[in-house]
C-alpha cells in the first residue's frame, strides 16, 4: 500500500497531477452550477417583477 | 430526423433535455473515471523507461485532446449560429469556452509537472506544449472579446467570427510549431514515443478519455442552460418555468 | 453617367487614404519610430556585443515589426467608423470586403512597407551581414502583408469596443504567431547561409490564404460592429 503511494519515487509529480485534475474537474462543475443558479434566480426575479406590475407575460 | 433537429434547437426543449441528461452524463463519467483511475494507477504495470511517472498520461492526454476538440466544437457551433442564426448554437459556443479553457490549463499544468522528472525542467518548448499554450491564448482571446460586449447577441456574432478565424488558424499553428521545433533541435524526446502501448496501459487511457468526454457533456449541460436563460429574456416558457420552481 | 467600376473605387480609396496620410504624416511615422526604439532596447537589455546580438537579431527585428504593425492597427478603421464613412460603404451596394481590403492594402503601404525598408538598417545595427538584406526585406514584405490582414480582422471586430487596443493585441497576436515563426526562421536560415525557399514559400502561401479569406472575415466582422 505504501509502495502504491510512493509511485516509485514519483509520488510528488503523479499525485499533484491527479490532485490538480480533481480540483479542476470539481471546480468546473461547481462554477457551472453556480452560474446556472444565478441565472435561474435572475429569471425568477424578472418573472415576479412582471407579475407584480401586471405587465404582459410574454413581452418578446 | 429533421423534425427532431428543429425540436432540439428550440430553447425550451433543449433546456429540459439538458436538465434531464446531466445526471446520467455526470454519474457515468464519474464511474468511468474511477474505473480508469484504478486501471491506470494500480493495474497498469510501470513503464520500463518512465517508471511510474507515465501514469500522469492518464490525466494529461485526455485533457489535451479535449482542449482541442472542445475548441473545434465551439467553432462549429459558432459557425452554425452565424450562418443559420440559431440562438442555441451560440449558447453552445459560449458554454464551451470556459470548460475548454480549463482543460487547456490542466493539460499545460500536468504537462509541465510531467516534464520535470522526464526532461529535468518544468518547461520545455516542445511542440505539443507550445501549441497548447497558443490554444490557451485563443480561448482567452475568445472570452475576452465576449466579455467586452454588453449585448449578448453582438457578443455572440463577433466572437463567432473570431472562433472561425481561430479554427482555420489552428492547423497552421500546429504545423508551424512542429516545423519550428524540428529545426531548432533534433526530434524531441516525445512523451508519447510508444508506437505500441501495451494494452494494460492503453485501456485505462481510452476509458479515461471517454469519461472526460462524458464529463464535458455534463458540465456543458449546466452551462448551456445558464446561457439559454441569459438569452431568453421574456419568453413565456421561462415564466412558466420560474413560476413552477 | 455610368457607375464607376470596382477597380476605380478601390483606386479612389487607396488614393484618399494616401492623401490623408500625407496630411497626417506624423501619425504614419510614429509606428516606424516605435520600431526603431524597440530594437534599441535589446542591445541595452542584453549586451552591446554584436556577436551576441547577431544570434537574436532576426527574432528582435521580427517581434518589433509585429508590435509596430499592431500599433498602427488601432487607427485603421476607427476614424472612418466614427465619422460614418464605413457605414456609407456598407450601404453603398459595393462589396464591403473589397473596400475594406483596399483600406488594409493602404495600411500595409503606410505601416508595412516602411518597416520593410527600415528593417535592413536596423538589422545591420544588430550585426546582420548585408547578404541577408534581401531575405529580411522579402520575408517582412510577405509577412507584414499577413499581419495587416489578420490585424484588419481584429480591428474590425474591436472597432466598436471602447478601449479596445489591449483586446486587439490579445486577439491578434496568437493568430500571427505562425507568421513570426516562418519570418524569423527565414532570416535566421539566411544568416547561416542555408536555403530559405521553404519558409518564404510558406509565408507566401499564408499571404495568399489571408488574401483569399481575410476580406470576408473582415466585412462580416465590420457589419457586426456597425450594428
Amino acid at each position: 500500500m505504501a509502495e502504491f503511494f510512493r509511485m516509485g519515487g514519483y509520488a510528488a509529480y503523479v499525485w499533484s497531477c491527479y490532485g490538480l485534475t480533481l480540483a479542476v474537474l470539481a471546480g468546473n462543475v461547481w462554477l457551472a452550477r453556480r452560474e446556472l443558479a444565478a441565472q435561474v434566480q435572475r429569471a425568477t426575479r424578472r418573472n415576479q417583477a412582471s407579475v407584480a406590475t401586471g405587465s404582459a407575460v410574454n413581452a418578446s | 430526423m429533421w423534425l427532431w433537429f428543429y425540436k432540439l434547437a428550440s430553447p425550451p426543449y433543449a433546456y429540459a433535455m439538458a436538465a434531464r441528461l446531466r445526471p446520467w452524463l455526470l454519474w457515468s463519467a464519474l464511474i468511468l473515471m474511477a474505473v480508469a483511475a484504478y486501471g491506470g494507477l494500480v493495474l497498469a504495470p510501470p513503464d520500463y523507461q518512465q517508471k511510474d511517472a507515465f501514469r500522469i498520461m492518464y490525466v494529461h492526454v485526455p485533457s489535451a485532446i479535449l482542449s482541442l476538440s472542445v475548441y473545434i466544437i465551439l467553432a462549429v457551433a459558432a459557425g452554425i449560429g452565424i450562418i443559420w442564426r440559431i440562438k442555441l448554437a451560440h449558447a453552445v459556443a459560449a458554454a464551451c469556452a470556459p470548460i475548454g479553457a480549463s482543460f487547456t490549463v490542466l493539460a499545460l499544468a500536468t504537462g509541465s509537472i510531467w516534464g520535470k522528472p522526464m526532461w529535468g525542467t518544468w518547461w520545455e518548448w516542445d511542440p505539443r506544449l507550445t501549441s497548447e499554450l497558443i490554444q490557451l491564448f485563443l480561448y482567452l482571446g475568445y472570452m475576452a472579446l465576449r466579455s467586452s460586449f454588453d449585448d449578448t447577441q453582438r457578443a455572440d456574432r463577433a466572437s463567432a467570427i473570431l472562433a472561425i478565424v481561430g479554427v482555420v488558424n489552428v492547423p497552421v499553428v500546429k504545423y508551424s510549431v512542429v516545423w519550428w521545433n524540428s529545426l531548432h533541435q533534433g526530434p524531441s524526446i516525445s512523451k508519447m514515443a510508444a508506437p505500441s502501448i501495451a494494452s494494460p496501459m492503453l485501456w485505462p487511457l481510452l476509458i479515461m478519455l471517454l469519461a472526460f468526454m462524458l464529463y464535458f457533456a455534463a458540465v456543458l449541460c449546466d452551462r448551456i442552460r445558464a446561457e439559454i436563460l441569459k438569452r431568453e429574456r421574456n419568453a413565456s416558457w421561462l415564466n412558466a418555468l420560474a413560476a413552477g420552481t | 453617367m455610368t457607375e464607376p467600376g470596382l477597380m476605380r473605387i478601390v483606386g479612389l480609396i487607396v488614393a484618399r487614404e494616401l492623401r490623408l496620410a500625407v496630411r497626417h504624416w506624423d501619425q504614419v511615422v510614429q509606428p516606424l519610430i516605435f520600431f526603431v526604439v524597440v530594437t534599441t532596447l535589446f542591445p541595452l537589455a542584453i549586451s552591446p556585443s554584436l556577436n551576441e546580438l547577431r544570434n537574436i537579431a532576426p527574432g528582435v527585428v521580427w517581434v518589433a515589426a509585429m508590435l509596430a504593425s499592431l500599433l498602427a492597427l488601432e487607427s485603421l478603421f476607427r476614424p472612418d467608423v466614427e465619422d460614418g464613412t464605413i457605414e456609407q460603404w456598407a450601404l453603398s451596394g459595393q462589396p464591403l470586403s473589397l473596400l475594406l481590403l483596399a483600406k488594409t492594402v493602404t495600411h500595409w503601404l503606410l505601416a508595412g512597407l516602411p518597416l520593410v525598408i527600415m528593417a535592413p538598417i536596423v538589422g545591420t545595427a544588430l550585426g546582420m551581414p548585408m547578404s541577408v538584406w534581401p531575405v529580411l526585406a522579402g520575408s517582412l514584405a510577405l509577412g507584414t502583408g499577413c499581419l495587416s490582414i489578420l490585424g484588419g480582422i481584429g480591428a474590425a471586430l474591436t472597432v466598436a469596443v471602447r478601449r479596445g487596443s489591449v483586446l486587439l493585441a490579445l486577439l491578434v497576436l496568437p493568430l500571427e504567431m505562425p507568421v513570426l515563426i516562418f519570418g524569423a526562421r527565414a532570416v535566421d536560415l539566411a544568416m547561416h547561409g542555408e536555403a530559405v525557399a521553404g519558409p518564404l514559400n510558406l509565408l507566401a502561401a499564408m499571404l495568399l490564404l489571408c488574401l483569399a479569406l481575410g476580406p470576408f472575415a473582415m466585412s462580416a466582422a465590420m457589419r457586426i460592429s456597425l450594428e
